[in-house]
């Protein structure tokens, strides 16, 4: 063996040493400070968890992106969803009247609200956009109160690490961080473009996640759940989408 | 570091191209400015079957959907290429890469040095000695296209698409026109880049394809002199 390719191997097997040392405690630190999604194993693990942690560290706090009046899509497009079913349809009937949207877990005091309770609280708006992870999106203003404002109400207890949702679809569900929960830009949406929010469009109540893709965005909520353990909802992975091979984390 | 660098992003370049394509038959649509959907007047379509039914697309038949892996792939595949890019990038400006192999000569900035390199391609002339281990104009040029534009473009392409990178960074869409001219910039660089793939392929190929594949790899030329 000459000098030269000694000398090589000792400095690969040091940036070797030095490179998996280097994963494994950057491995650490991202479990620590919560840098892992729910899908964060397999092959495509390492992807996802990079992602998710650069999001994470730069956009935690970010607002949405808004949009002037005049940028409002003049004829958005719902896309496809599921025929309501009879409960659905005898609810619509009654006005949506008979509406709840349950929030329990770990909160202080769990709560059952009426589409009336809802809009008697602060009610804001934002104009953002739709993008959808086929690749088309649309501006709309949605109306609605902040699901943070709904999450102090019922007391989040500190252990709380996710929230997740469900709707009318049934199999549907999906869930987000708390950086997410607590945004000021995520909303329970009742409205859009000065009406109620239409049926196809997730009405009478839609989940408005607008720094993440159009599946986050769960149409016809019913139940949020605040848990401290991800890894007791579905196959453990976050949401409903992992198993149909989506990722949890849809900012990107 | 140039080799190993250059081999990671091929394989990531694949497949950021396949899972690429399978993202885009989910909607074989563009669109210029912020918003577009199947409402919206394209700026042009893609005259392919789609992998979604709300798609309007002529054809009754749906492709098979992939967006789901795809989509998990792509944005692997491009750390990788990111990454790769950075370790090259710092390396190339700290060794004098840059500098030395891929910044032309002063005397050779001029339209005659392109015109005459361009003369002796279509006469197909031998490089002579002085070129078989080094690059002439042309290369050099297209390599920097594809390192300092071309591959910058299309990450920053890449962002501008994502919601949560615009909220931290909403410039990224803006400067471009909007997220949906961001996607359609995105998909014709995807085409510059293939097409300096097949050029600079095709080049291999005419060079004595195994001889400089084993060049790539090993950073070795000797035999070249020597010529079949």
């Amino acid at each position: 063996m000459n000098p030269i390719s000694r000398r090589k191997l000792i400095y690969g097997g040091v940036a070797a040493a030095a490179g998996i040392g280097g994963l494994a405690a950057a491995d650490r630190l991202a479990k620590r400070y919560g840098l892992v999604p729910p899908d964060g194993g397999g092959i495509y693990g390492p992807g996802e968890t990079l992602t998710y942690a650069c999001q994470r560290v730069l956009t935690a706090r970010t607002p949405a992106r808004e949009f002037p009046r005049s940028m409002i899509s003049k004829d958005p497009f719902a896309n496809a969803v599921a025929p309501p079913k009879d409960d659905f349809k005898r609810l619509q009937a009654g006005g949506f009247k008979d509406w709840r949207l349950v929030v329990d877990g770990t909160v202080a005091r769990p709560l059952s609200l009426s589409i009336a309770d809802l809009k008697s609280m602060p009610i804001q708006s934002q104009i953002t956009e739709i993008a959808c992870e086929e690749g088309w999106s649309y501006i709309a203003e949605w109306i609605g109160t902040p699901l943070s404002g709904v999450l102090r109400e019922a007391g989040v207890l500190p252990q709380s690490r996710y929230v997740v949702y469900y709707g009318t679809e049934k199999g549907l569900w999906g869930s987000i961080d708390m950086a997410d929960a607590l945004h000021p830009h995520t909303f329970l949406s009742m409205g859009m473009n000065d009406g109620d929010l239409p049926v196809p469009f997730g009405g009478p109540l839609r989940l408005r996640v607008p720094r993440q893709l159009g599946y986050k965005s769960l149409k016809y909520l019913t139940h949020v759940t605040v848990t401290d353990d991800i890894k007791k909802f579905g196959s453990g992975k976050g949401s409903v989408d992992p198993d149909y091979g989506y990722s949890w984390y849809a900012g990107i | 570091m140039v080799r190993v660098t250059h081999w990671l992003t091929f394989v990531a370049f694949v497949a950021l191209v396949v899972t690429g394509f399978e993202i885009v038959i989910s909607h074989p649509r563009f669109y210029w400015g912020e918003v577009g959907n199947v409402n919206t007047r394209p700026l042009f379509v893609i005259p392919i079957p789609a992998s979604r039914d709300t798609v309007p697309t002529g054809y009754r038949y749906v492709m098979p959907d992939q967006n789901g892996w795809s989509r998990y792939l792509h944005f692997e595949a491009a750390w990788v290429v990111l990454l790769a890019g950075l370790v090259y990038g710092i390396y190339g400006l700290g060794s004098g890469h840059f500098r030395k192999n891929l910044v032309p000569a002063r005397d050779d900035w001029t339209w005659r040095a392109y015109r005459n390199r361009i003369a002796r391609y279509l006469r197909r002339e031998r490089p002579d000695c002085a070129e078989a281990n080094t690059y002439n104009v042309l290369q050099r040029t297209a390599y920097l296209v594809v390192i300092v534009f071309l591959f910058p473009l299309i990450i920053w392409t890449g962002l501008a698409m994502s919601p949560s990178f615009t909220s931290a960074f909403p410039a990224t869409a803006e400067l471009l026109g909007g997220r949906q001219s961001a996607r359609t910039i995105h998909f014709f660089v995807t085409w510059l880049l293939l097409l300096f793939l097949f050029v600079h392929v095709a080049m291999v190929a005419l060079s004595g394809f195994w001889t400089r594949v084993r060049g790539m790899i090993t950073g070795k030329t000797r035999d070249l002199e020597d010529g079949p």
